[in-house]
Formats: C-alpha cells, structure tokens, sequence
C-alpha cells in the first residue's frame, strides 16, 4: 500500500445463498479524496462498503483500510474510521444531544461535540428526541456521530436518499466540508448527479462488478458525445444556416421546435450568434451536455433505476 | 468505563421513557397487591403460619416482578435493539458487547430492585406487612435471583429479531409460569399434580428461595434452589455469549 493509498482492495467477492453480491472487485481509494461508488439498487454497492467498514465478512478476497484488515482489526479500525449507514437507528427516544454524548465515550480520542452540533446546525434540536427528528436532521446527526472520533476515512452509504433536493444540497456542502478537513471520503448513492457534483473519482458498478472507475469528467470525455442546444422559434428559418455552421453535426426541425448538436463545446455560442445576427425570435431555449447518466446509459445499455 | 458509566446512564434514561416497561416492572405488582390485598386483608391465618395473606405474597410478588424484567424486559429491548438496527450502529464502533450487555443488566436490576422497594413500601405502610426474616439475608437471594433470571432472559434476547415475537414468546412463558410457579397463587393451596409441574418453572424455585429468607430461614436450608439458581446463571451465561449478534 502506498503512502497516499488509504484503501486497497483485491478481488473481493462476496455472495448471499446463490445470489452473488460482489465479484472479483479491485480498486484503491486516494488519501484525501471523496470516492463515489455508483449504481442502480442491487448493483452490490452498500455490500462493499460494509465489507470495507467490516460489518460484512465477504468469502474471498483482500482488504487493507488503514493498514487495518477490517474484518480481523475491526475495534482498532473503528477507532479511525466514520460510518453512515444505509440501514441503522438509535434509540427512538434518545435526544441529539445525549446520542452524540453517549457515543463521545466509546472512543479514545474524541472531538468536542458541541462543536459538531453547531457545525451541523444541529443547535435548535439538540433537545429532540431522534425519533421527532425531520430526515435531514437525522442524516446531520448521523454525519456528526460518524467524525466524533476525528476519523481518518469517512464512510457515507446513501446518504442522500430519501431527501428533498434543499435538503440534498445542503449535505452536498457539509460532505464537501468534511472533505475539506482532509479526510478521505467514501460514499455511495445512486444519484449519478450527485456522484458527478461531489466526486473526486467515481467507480460504476452493476450486477457486482466495476463497469467504469475514473474521474467524472473523464469518463464523460470518453463517451465522446454530443452537445445539445434545443429551442423554438417564431417565424421562417432556414435549415441551411445552420448546417453550415462548422460545430452544428446534426439537426432535426419539428414543427417549431429545432435541436442541432455537435461534439464541440463552441456549439451553444455559434448558434445563439447566427440567431441573433439573423434577427430570429427565440425563446424556450435550452441546453443539453452529457453527464454520468449517459456514460452509464452507453456502458449498461440501459437507464439507472432511481 | 467511561462508556459503561454513559450506556448505563443512558440506558435508564431510556427505561424511564418506556411506558411499558415502567408499567410492567413498578405499577403492575402494586396493582396486584392493593386488589389481592383489598380483598383478603392481612389478618393472620392458620394456613399462612400465622402471617397474613399480604405477608405471604410480598416475597411471591418480588418473584414476579423478577420474571418481568428477566423474560420481557430483557428480550424485548434487546430485539427492539437488533430490529431497529440499533445495535447494528452500535457494531461499528469500538464498543464491545459485554460493556453493552453489563450496562443493561445494571439498568434492569436497578429497575427490578426499585419495584421492590415500591412494593414492600406499599404493602408496610397500607397493610402493615410483617417481615421476620434478614434484610441482608433476602437482599443476598433477591440479588441471586435477579442474576439467574437476566441470564436466562439474555439467551432469548440473543435469539429472537423482532420485538413484536420477544413480546409473545416471552409472555406465553410468562404467563403460565406466574400462574404456576407460586408467584401469584400460592402453591400451597394448588393440587398435588400442580404442585410436581411447577417444579419444571424456574421460577419456582425463585419463589421457595425468596419465601424461605422473607420468614427467617438460612440459605443452608435452600441449597436446592441455590444450586439450580446458580446453575442457571452459569448456563444462561454461556449461551448467551454464544449466541450475541448484533445484527
């Protein structure tokens, strides 16, 4: 492992029954850096990240997390390491407050907790019982149990799901945060926007395996896909004018509505120029680029399942 | 230590804002007393030695009040536990089970031992209860007891997942078992057949201990109870360890 690796894992493979989970998986996480692992439901996400964690014990393969064997050093791992998970509670009728104090003692090192409840913005309910708690403010609270103990690595497993898109932005920010701090961030979601906005590298996954794993611009690049500028119009064009732009590959009129693309990035500015310079009325008009979600479209040959 | 000091603490919090379980182990009993009490009095009887009918329950109800917590309290905040997924969260960090195990059994006893206390109080100052036993003597095979109990209450904690089944395979052991055990209804007016069955209950064996202390006799007149009481504790223990999981 090197000295910027904080996690490598070699040929994991973890099966339930006759199901497998994960299979044969191989990657490493950077120091520092918020890794995505991405997918539809079942692709065998919150499966890795457990094994990681060392809440699952997979049936094959080689786990280094800190120089810790997750599995075999769980207690000492779980002394420099933060957890989100998908699926876990506290007491229904504990309050913020008394949760981050009760964990506050289970480790060496902790951090002040009022410090985190300010940080989270957790002040004006530090008295509520969780179970009174909105699914934002749970989320914050599990975020602040999870770096009581100034972890090294964070572990987020969906952490966004189920929120309203206000709410979302604002664990977007405070991920970024604690990233900031420079801790390594893991996390999974299946909101391929989200793994595009926070995501320093992203690893695809489908059916238990890694389709794609690279920065999300770069994988975007590699699609080598194209720029879409779609509006409507008022009055007479002429299909020429734009054909005879030099970034404008295809074009396609119907009844009022026109789309032009092209694989340049100079596309949206060549055809807002000619509708100006030709006095045409527009209005309605809008872009489209390519995101994650096409680059797994092209891979899988199918949409995402949200 | 600290997080035992803070797990306990919390954990009683927590007891205290289950209305269920304070019903159960604190106003339950009492409920028992002031209507079986109401009813019968406490005039000193022939049949009871003597001593009245209050005076003969009290350490039958303590018996009670210590199946209460080793079977359904036990397994259902521990299934509650598991289901909810607490214990999961739990898991991830360094915390380990036996600090998470030792701080509820802290918090039970307290709570077991605190519905005692409220009983025998009620039944001095409303009845005027006789006690002619040791204090120390009873508090000694109360404590026993209450051990061998929660150990046995921690194997069923350790094997059911949801509360919803803790609750009724706790209370169709509960049930028979208080109504045949002496706990509610002496033993010694029930038929000769009865009597043998009873000697299968566990409680039992709480009730002749705990009876045989609260009207003066010495432990060395119970080695039966104690030796199968402490064999309990012992075996409770180790399947219990066995069989912890946290999810």
């Amino acid at each position: 492992m090197g000295i910027n690796t904080a996690i490598t894992v070699e040929n994991l493979r973890k099966t339930y029954g006759s199901l497998t989970a994960v299979n044969n998986l191989s990657f490493s996480v950077q120091k520092e850096e918020i890794f995505g692992i991405v997918g539809p439901n079942g692709a065998g996400k919150t499966t890795t990240i457990e094994c990681l964690e060392g809440l699952k014990h997979p049936d094959q393969g080689h786990i280094r997390v800190l120089g810790f064997a997750p599995q075999k050093d769980r207690r000492a791992l779980n002394e420099r390491i933060g957890v989100q998970l998908q699926e876990s509670s506290i007491a229904a009728q504990i309050k913020v407050w008394e949760a981050l104090d009760l964990y506050t003692s289970f480790y060496s090192n902790p951090v002040d907790y009022e410090e985190l409840i300010d940080k989270l913005s957790l002040s004006p309910v530090r008295n509520v019982y969780y179970s009174k708690l909105s699914g934002g403010q749970k989320q914050r609270l599990f975020i602040a149990l999870s770096l009581i103990n100034n972890p090294d690595v964070v572990f987020f497993d969906e952490l966004t799901t189920g929120l309203d898109p206000q709410a979302r932005r604002h664990i977007w920010d405070l991920v970024r945060q604690v990233n900031e701090q420079g801790k390594t961030v893991v996390l999974t979601t299946h909101f391929m926007e989200e793994a595009e906005r926070l995501c320093d590298r992203v690893m695809i996954m489908d059916h238990g395996q890694i389709i794609a794993l690279d920065s999300p611009e770069k994988l975007i690049q590699s699609l080598d896909a194209e720029h879409k500028v779609m509006f409507s119009v008022k009055g007479n064009i002429e299909k020429e004018w734009f054909a005879n732009l030099p970034t404008v590959e295809n074009i396609s009129i119907i009844r009022d509505k026109m789309t032009v693309s092209g694989k340049n990035e100079r596309l949206l500015a060549d055809v807002v120029n000619l509708l100006t310079a030709k006095g045409i009325r527009y209005y309605d008009l809008h872009t489209q680029q390519p995101n994650l979600e096409d680059v797994f479209i092209a891979l899988t040959g199918k949409e995402i399942r949200n | 230590m600290k997080s035992l000091l803070k797990l306990t603490w919390i954990e009683a919090k927590l007891f205290w804002r289950e209305p269920q379980a304070l019903f159960f182990t604190l106003i339950f009993p009492l409920l028992l007393l002031f209507v079986y009490g109401g009813i019968y009095g406490n005039k000193p009887k022939a049949v009871f030695g003597g001593f009245g009918h209050v005076d003969v329950s009290v350490p039958s109800y303590t018996a009670m009040i210590i199946a209460i917590s080793g079977l359904i309290s036990t397994s259902v905040i521990m299934a509650t536990y598991r289901e909810q997924k607490i214990l999961r969260r739990f898991k991830a960090t360094p915390l380990s089970p036996l600090i998470l195990l030792t701080a509820d059994v802290i918090v039970i006893f307290v709570m077991t031992t605190l519905g005692m206390i409220l009983l025998i109080a009620a039944a001095k100052l409303v009845f005027g209860m006789r006690f002619s036993g040791s204090a120390l003597s009873f508090a000694g095979a109360f404590f026993l007891s209450c051990m061998s109990f929660f150990s046995l209450g921690f194997i069923l904690a350790g094997l059911i997942r949801t509360a919803r089944t803790a609750q009724i395979v706790s209370m169709s052991i509960f049930f028979p078992m208080i109504l045949l055990s002496g706990a509610t209804v002496p033993l010694e007016i029930m038929p000769e057949t009865i009597r043998t069955y009873a000697k299968i209950f566990p409680l039992t064996y709480v009730v002749q201990f705990l009876k045989g202390v609260w009207f003066g006799r010495a432990w060395s007149a119970h080695l039966t109870e104690i030796a199968v009481l402490i064999a309990l504790f012992v075996i409770g223990l180790l399947i219990s360890a066995k069989t912890f999981r946290w999810d």
